[in-house]
C-alpha cells in the first residue's frame, strides 16, 4: 500500500522487536511520507513507543529494515537518524529548564555542527528565525523554566526545525494544552505540513489531532491492527481497534430521588489556587470535577482530603463540621480519598499487595497492643477477591502488578474502610483501556451502595460515563456545572479549555 | 537604553543581588563600627584569605551546575599538596615552583580522575562516591604517603610564597601585600568563565545540569563531560592545595580536610542550587567573599568569633531557603 507517486521519507517493513521473550512489535510495516501527519494510536504496551524508538534509533530492532529519506539504513542510532532529520518530541519536551529559549533551541544544531565554541550571537539569529517560521513571538532571553507549558511546546518544535527536522514525531503533543493552544498548534503543524515536513502524532487521545493527518495507524500487541484515511476513523472506532473489543458506553444509573446530602462544601478557599467552591454531594451520587492542569482541580481534591489546607470555608459531612487540613480527621469522617499518583502517594510498592491493604485497617483489629493479624488479613483477602486483583499471589509486592491492577488495591485499602464519600483523583491514569472501564463499574456500583463518589479527571469520556453531573473548572474556580446524562463530548471540552 | 533596563529581568531576586547587598550592609555597618575596617590592609587580608578557597569554590560550583556534589576535594587539594612537596624534595629539592605546581595539579586531576570513572562510567551518585574517595584519599595519604609535617619546604615553594604584586605601608602605618598567588585565582577565573560560557563543553554541563536525560537524548556525550568535570576540579584542587602549602609555609597533611563544607555553602549562598543547572562564577565569588568577611572580620562589629558557624548557618538558610520557600508556594499554586 506505498503510495506509488513518492518514495516515503519513512518506509519500515516487516519490524519485529524482541525483549528476552517478550514480543514487542510483530512485524510491523509503517511508512509516512513528505509533508503527511499520520497518528499512531495504542493502548500501553501496544509497541507504539517501541516503534517510535526504532524510528529514532533509541533501539534496534530484531528484524526488519529502515529506510530513511531513501536510504537504507542498517545501524540505525539517534544520531544517524537526527542527522537525516527525524526529531522527537518527547512529552515531556527534553528541554533545558535553566537555560534560555535561545540555547535551547540553538545548542543541539551547534552541536551537531561539531563546534567547539559556542557562538550566541548565531544561536539568537537562529532562533530567531525559527520562532518566526512557524509565526510565534517568545522572549528568547527568557528561561524555559519560566514558560508556560504550551511555549515550551513550541519551543521544543522550534529545536526540532532549527535542527533540520524532515519528520517530527510528536509524544501525547495535547494533553496540556487548551482548546485555543491546540487550535494554535494544528496551525503551526499545517504550515509544516506545506513546508514538507512530516509529523507523527502518538497518543491515545487523537480525536483532536485526527483533522490535521492524513493516515491513522493502531498498533495492538504489537501488531498493526488498522490503518487507513483519517476521516475513516473516529474516537468510537480508534477505542475499538485500540482494545480489540467493544467497549460499551456505560452510563451512570440516576441518583435517587430524595437522596440524603452526604458532603456539603462551602465557598472553600486557598489563596492563589482555588476560590469559592461550592458544591452539595448526595448520597450514590457520582460527582465530577474537570479543569485543564492548573485549574486548581488537584488541589481541590487534596483540600477535601485536608491534604491540603483551604483558607477559607467549610467542608461537612453528614452535617457534621470536618476541620480544614486535617486529614487524619477527613478519614474518621470516612472521606476517603484515592490519590492521582498512586506510586508516589498511594501506594507501598515493595509491600505486599496484602499489607497495603490492611494498612487501612491497622486501628480496627488491635487487641490491646497488638494486632489480629488473621483477622486483618482475611478482611483483606476478602477485598482483594471482591475487586478481582489479579495476581499470582498476594504476598507479592504491589510493583508487580499492572497499572488496573494497583489501582484496584488502592481503591480496596479505601473500601475496607467503608468509606461515606470516595475522593478518586485520575482513577484511571496510567490505566489500559480495558481494565478503565472495569474501574468504571466498580465507580457506578460504590454509588448504587450509597456511597458519594467524587472523580476528579481530565479524561472526558470517563467522567462522561461515570458522573451524574460535572463541575468544570477554570484557574481556581467552577465555571460551569452540567448534567452528566446530557453532556457531549464536545461541548465539555470546549468548557474546559475555552 | 538605559543601564536599568539591561540588568536582567530576575536582577533584583537573583542570589547574587541579596549577597552583595549582604556584603555591602556588613561593610558599611562595619566601617561606622571601626573607621579602619574599610582600607587597604583589610582589603588585601581579605583578599589573601579568598584565594585558597575561591579555588576551591570555583570547583565546587562547576560539580554543583552538572548536578553533582564533590566532598572529596579538600583531601585532593591535600593529597595532591603533600605528594608534590614530598616529590620534590625526594627527587629534585630545587625543582622550579611552576613545575611544583604542575605536579600538584597532575596529582589532583588524577585523583579527580578517579571520582569521575566511578561517576561518569559506573554511574554511581556523586556524593557517595566523593564522601568515599575523601576518607580513601586522606587515609592512603596519612597512611602510605606521610602524616608528618613537613616545614622545610622546597626552596622554590617558599620563594613564590614570597613573591608579591604590590606591598606598602598605609599612611596610617598598616601594612599591606597582594600576593602572586591572585593571579593564580584571576587564571583560574577567566580560564573556567571562558570553558563555561565560551564553550560547547561548558555549555553542555549546564546542559547536563539541567535535564540529564534531555542531554542524553540530544546527543551529548553525559560520562565524558562529567569525567573532564571531576579532572578538572582535581587539578583545581591540586593547584589550591600547593598554594596553600606554599602561601602557609607548611606542608601539613592534617590541613583543609573538613573546609570542604563551608565552600559547598559559599557556592550556595552564591546562588548554585544542588538540583544541578544554575551556578554562576560571579555568584560564586561573592558567596566566597561574604564567607571569607564572615569568618574574619565579624568580631569588627562585635560579634564574638564562635558566633561564626552560626551567622554563617542562618545566611545559608536565608539565602537559600527564601527563593526555595518562593519557589515552593509557586508550585503549589500551580498545582
Amino acid at each position: 500500500m506505498a503510495q506509488t507517486d513518492a518514495t516515503p521519507f519513512i518506509d519500515l517493513r516487516n519490524i519485529t522487536k524482541r525483549y528476552a521473550g517478550v514480543t514487542a512489535l510483530d512485524g510491523v510495516d509503517f511508512e509516512v511520507s513528505a509533508g503527511e501527519a499520520v497518528c499512531l494510536a495504542g493502548e500501553n504496551g501496544s509497541g507504539k513507543s517501541t516503534l517510535i524508538k526504532i524510528i529514532s534509533g533509541v533501539e534496534k530492532p530484531t528484524e526488519g529494515t529502515i529506510n530513511i529519506d531513501g536510504y537504507d539504513i542498517p545501524q540505525n542510532s539517534p544520531r544517524i537518524a537526527a542527522a537525516r532529520g527525524v526529531m522527537v518530541i518527547f512529552q515531556d519536551f527534553s528541554l533545558f529548564p535553566n537555560l534560555p529559549v535561545y540555547e535551547n533551541i540553538a545548542y543541539p544544531t551547534q552541536m551537531n555542527a561539531r563546534r567547539r565554541f559556542f557562538d550566541r550571537a548565531a544561536a539568537r539569529t537562529l532562533a530567531g528565525d525559527v520562532l518566526a517560521r512557524i509565526g510565534v513571538e517568545i522572549d528568547l532571553n527568557e528561561r524555559v523554566e519560566n514558560l508556560p507549558v504550551a511555549q515550551k511546546q513550541l519551543v521544543a518544535i522550534c529545536r526540532a526545525l532549527a535542527s533540520n527536522a524532515q519528520l517530527i514525531i510528536m509524544d501525547e503533543p495535547t494533553t496540556a494544552l487548551t482548546e485555543k493552544e491546540v487550535q494554535r498548534l494544528l496551525g503551526i503543524i499545517r504550515r509544516l505540513k506545506d513546508d514538507g515536513v512530516a509529523v507523527i502524532f502518538v497518543s491515545h487521545k487523537l480525536a483532536e489531532v485526527l483533522e490535521v493527518s492524513e493516515k491513522v495507524v493502531v498498533l495492538r500487541n504489537g501488531q498493526k491492527v488498522a490503518e487507513g484515511p483519517a476521516t475513516n476513523f473516529d474516537t468510537k472506532s480508534l477505542t475499538l481497534h485500540m482494545t480489540g473489543r467493544d467497549v460499551p458506553e456505560a452510563k451512570p444509573a440516576a441518583v435517587v430521588q430524595g437522596a440524603p446530602t452526604l458532603m456539603s462544601v462551602n465557598s472553600l478557599g486557598k489563596s492563589g489556587v482555588f476560590s469559592d467552591i461550592s458544591f452539595e454531594l448526595k448520597a450514590g451520587e457520582i460527582l465530577g470535577v474537570t479543569g485543564l492542569l492548573g485549574s486548581g482541580r488537584t488541589s481541590l481534591a487534596k483540600a477535601l482530603f485536608g491534604l491540603v489546607r483551604a483558607d477559607e470555608g467549610a467542608v461537612s459531612v453528614d452535617g457534621q463540621q470536618i476541620p480544614l487540613g486535617d486529614p487524619i480527621a477527613a478519614s474518621q469522617a470516612r472521606i476517603g480519598y484515592v490519590p492521582e499518583d498512586r506510586l508516589t502517594e498511594g501506594l507501598f510498592l515493595t509491600q505486599s499487595i496484602m499489607r497495603n491493604v490492611a494498612i487501612g485497617r491497622l486501628d480496627e483489629h488491635a487487641r490491646g497492643s497488638f494486632l489480629d493479624m488473621k483477622g486483618l488479613y482475611a478482611e483483606a483477602s476478602d477485598w482483594i477477591a471482591r475487586l478481582k486483583v489479579k495476581a499470582p499471589d498476594i504476598q507479592a509486592p504491589v510493583q508487580s502488578l499492572s497499572g488496573g491492577n494497583q489501582q484496584r488495591v488502592a481503591l480496596a485499602r479505601w473500601l475496607s474502610r467503608a468509606p461515606r464519600v470516595l475522593i478518586l483523583n485520575g482513577p484511571s491514569v496510567g490505566v489500559d483501556v480495558g481494565s478503565k472501564a472495569d474501574i468504571h463499574d466498580i465507580i457506578r456500583e460504590l454509588a448504587g451502595e450509597g456511597i458519594g463518589v467524587i472523580v476528579i479527571s481530565d479524561d472526558l469520556p470517563e467522567l462522561l460515563s461515570t458522573c451524574n453531573r460535572i463541575l468544570v473548572m477554570r484557574e481556581g474556580r467552577v465555571t460551569d456545572e452540567i448534567d452528566g446524562a446530557a453532556a457531549t463530548e464536545a461541548d465539555l471540552a470546549h468548557r474546559l479549555a475555552s | 537604553m538605559n543601564f536599568l533596563d539591561r540588568l536582567p529581568k530576575d536582577f533584583w531576586t537573583r542570589n547574587e543581588t541579596l549577597v552583595a547587598a549582604v556584603i555591602v550592609a556588613f561593610c558599611i555597618v562595619a566601617t561606622i563600627s571601626d573607621p579602619l575596617f574599610f582600607t587597604v590592609t583589610t582589603v588585601s587580608d581579605l583578599l589573601r584569605a579568598s584565594i585558597v578557597i575561591g579555588i576551591l569554590a570555583i570547583g565546587a560550583m562547576l560539580v554543583l551546575v552538572s548536578g553533582g556534589i564533590d566532598v572529596s576535594f579538600t583531601a585532593i587539594a591535600v593529597f595532591a599538596m603533600y605528594a608534590a612537596t614530598k616529590i620534590s624534595l625526594a627527587l629534585w629539592p630545587e625543582m622550579p615552583w611552576p613545575m611544583i605546581f604542575i605536579v600538584a595539579m597532575l596529582v589532583g586531576a588524577g585523583l579527580g580522575a578517579i571520582n569521575g570513572i566511578f561517576i561518569a562510567f559506573f554511574k554511581l551518585p556523586t556524593l557517595i562516591v566523593t564522601l568515599g574517595t575523601l576518607s580513601v584519599f586522606r587515609g592512603f595519604l596519612l597512611t602510605f604517603v606521610g602524616s608528618q609535617r613537613i616545614s622545610a619546604l622546597p626552596p622554590e615553594m617558599r620563594d613564590f610564597s614570597r613573591g608579591v604584586l604590590a606591598r606598602g605601608t598605609t599612611e596610617a602605618g598598616n601594612f599591606y601585600s597582594i600576593p602572586w598567588s591572585v593571579l593564580a585565582l584571576v587564571g583560574v577565573i577567566v580560564l573556567t568563565w571562558f570553558i563555561l560560557q565560551k564553550t560547547m563543553l561548558g555549555r553542555s554541563i549546564y546542559a547536563i545540569g539541567g535535564n540529564p536525560e534531555s542531554a542524553r537524548r540530544i546527543g551529548i556525550n553525559v560520562p565524558w563531560t562529567q569525567f573532564f568535570i571531576y579532572v578538572y576540579v582535581g587539578a583545581l584542587a591540586g593547584l589550591a592545595g600547593i598554594i596553600h602549602g606554599s602561601v602557609g609555609r607548611m606542608a601539613d597533611p592534617f590541613s583543609l580536610v573538613g573546609l570542604e563544607l563551608s565552600v559547598i555553602a559559599a557556592v550556595v549562598l552564591g546562588g548554585a542550587r544542588l538540583v544541578g543547572g544554575y551556578g554562576t562564577i560571579t555568584g560564586t565569588l561573592l558567596g566566597v567573599a561574604l564567607i571569607v568577611i564572615v569568618q574574619n572580620s565579624l568580631i569588627v562589629v562585635g560579634i564574638p568569633t564562635t558566633w561564626q558557624s552560626v551567622t554563617i548557618g542562618l545566611l545559608i538558610l536565608l539565602g537559600t531557603g527564601v527563593p526555595a520557600y518562593r519557589a515552593k508556594r509557586a508550585a503549589a499554586r500551580a498545582g
